[in-house]
């Protein structure tokens, strides 16, 4: 096994069943595993919904640690619209210019920087760096307010063997607030400012609205991407053939960012609550109950893909769900996209190779499944070019 | 060389010229509202959908399995819907007349 591997833990369960099961804080899960499933449930918003109680369709469930409604995360048509509409074309701003030339210069630096050490841990020294920084840009804030973020370390919820850290999750809540009334009180032109002065059906939106947006943008953007920026890391270090020619065919990486993701898939399932009795692959939901659309087994579905479990660089038709599917895909997606994009670009120019020195792998447990996610921590040597 | 004309959401036409490369790569280029193509054109995310004027589907042809997969549960779908990132520009295309679709 490559070490940079990412192996298909559903594919029995998958071609058997189209289903498999999991326990989760005695609120157990349905994980729906087909490609055409996943879709099908994703698009049917009546019976699979997502504005259940707050938390609950996140898997690990995160009922016990909040109360605000991510938005618009956690809510159905017809008032999702509203709300995805409202935060539509701020989250679409990384496709200016300025967005990405700001962007360029983060990615540029940090390439720079660990080119000149020995050794670099790549997700607390590269990968969460990465993330804290892009995440001032999305919100249009200063630079100098991700190194707080950094000092949080990997997850806002999570930390060492707590899976659901309520203390951890209490240090973003409270710093949200804050800079909500800092922005009520100074408003500029970030993020907190354009939600205090929108509406959405003509009514402003609530302090909790806003803080659930809020939310939403910290936490759906911080491990996911950090999992993809490590999970490309390791790839190009056991692939330097695939730097060369991103080097060399700049054209493919558009293709190729989307072929990483599809492979990597760092959001392994999300959740959805059965609004009444239904079945899935002939399996029966009761009502009041989860299932999860497991983005990381459809995108492996070899019904679908060719060569699943193969990273073709430039695959050309490549429908995968790793920003998920239909209304409540992914609204971070644009901004993932384009660090991936200005990520391999910048590899591809200043880095000949990368060196694995040592890692320890992040093995989510999924009760009957254990999928590897990405790294807990990998130390490589970075080899400019 | 293809002449492709587009008409938008607020129905107005754009008509554009290309030589090589997809229909959707052409209308991000210069801009055409509604065509987004976030996912660059691997038929993964549905922003470049358009409804082909039925008096030039022949043009077009037929969608493959899986981009009708995708159109399949797209609410806004119909018989003339194509990804146009899945269309290649070529002689073939020459005075066709693409409707944007509205947005998911």
């Amino acid at each position: 096994m490559e070490k940079s591997a990412l192996p298909d833990s559903f594919e029995e369960a998958r071609i058997t069943k189209g289903y498999g099961k999991m326990n989760d804080q005695d609120d157990p899960v349905t994980m729906v595993l087909g490609l055409k499933d996943v879709r099908k449930c994703a698009h049917n918003w009546k019976t699979f919904q997502s504005g259940a109680a707050p938390g609950r369709i996140v898997v690990p469930s995160e009922v016990n640690i909040r109360d605000t409604r991510q938005i618009p995360f956690e809510v159905d048509p017809p008032e999702h619209k509203d709300f995805r509409s409202l935060v539509e074309p701020w989250f679409k701003r990384p496709l200016e210019e300025r967005y990405m030339a700001s962007l360029t210069e983060q990615i540029n630096a940090l390439v720079d920087e660990v080119l000149t050490l020995d050794k670099v841990e790549v997700v607390e020294e590269f990968s969460l760096k990465l993330q804290s920084r892009a995440l001032t840009l999305l919100l249009n804030i200063p630079y100098e307010e991700s190194e707080l973020w950094i000092s949080w370390g990997t997850h806002v919820f999570r930390s060492e063997g707590n899976d659901l850290d309520g203390d951890k999750a209490k240090i973003l809540y409270d710093y949200i607030d804050g800079k909500i009334c800092m922005a009520m009180q100074n408003p500029g032109d970030d993020l907190y400012s354009m939600l205090l002065a929108a509406t959405v059906d003509g009514k402003k939106l609530t302090r909790e609205e806003i803080k659930g947006i809020i939310i939403l943008t910290f936490s759906g953007g911080r491990d996911t991407v950090i999992n993809a920026v490590t999970n490309s890391i390791a790839y190009f270090a056991e692939h330097p053939e695939s730097l060369k020619r991103l080097a060399e065919e700049p054209e493919i990486t558009g293709k190729a960012v989307e072929e990483l993701i599809r492979y990597f898939s760092p959001l392994t399932h999300m959740g959805r609550v059965a609004t009444e009795d239904t079945q899935v692959c002939e399996h029966a939901v009761k009502a009041d109950t989860r299932i999860s659309l497991c983005w990381a087994s459809a995108n492996r579905d070899a019904k679908v893909f060719e060569s699943p479990n193969e990273v073709v660089l430039d695959r050309k038709l490549n429908p995968h769900v790793a920003f998920g599917f239909s209304h409540h895909n992914c609204l971070g997606a644009t901004h993932a996209r384009q660090i991936m994009n200005i990520l391999l670009k910048t590899l591809a120019d200043k880095v000949q190779s990368i060196d694995i020195i040592d890692y320890k792998e992040n093995i989510e447990d999924l009760d009957q499944f254990k999928r590897k996610v990405g790294y807990d921590s990998i130390n490589v040597t970075f080899n400019k070019k | 060389m293809a002449k492709i004309t587009f008409i938008t959401r607020e129905n107005e036409t754009v008509t554009l010229e290309g030589t090589s490369g997809s229909v959707m790569q052409l209308a991000v280029d210069n801009n055409v509202p509604g065509i987004d193509g976030d996912c660059g054109g691997v038929c993964s995310c549905a922003t470049c959908h358009v409804h082909v004027d039925t008096a030039h589907t022949s043009k077009t042809g037929e969608a493959s399995e899986i981009e009708a997969d995708m159109l399949e549960l797209n609410d806004h779908a119909n018989a003339q819907s194509r990804l146009c990132c899945q269309l290649e520009i070529s002689e073939d295309l020459d005075g066709v007349v693409l409707q944007v679709a509205e947005a998911e």
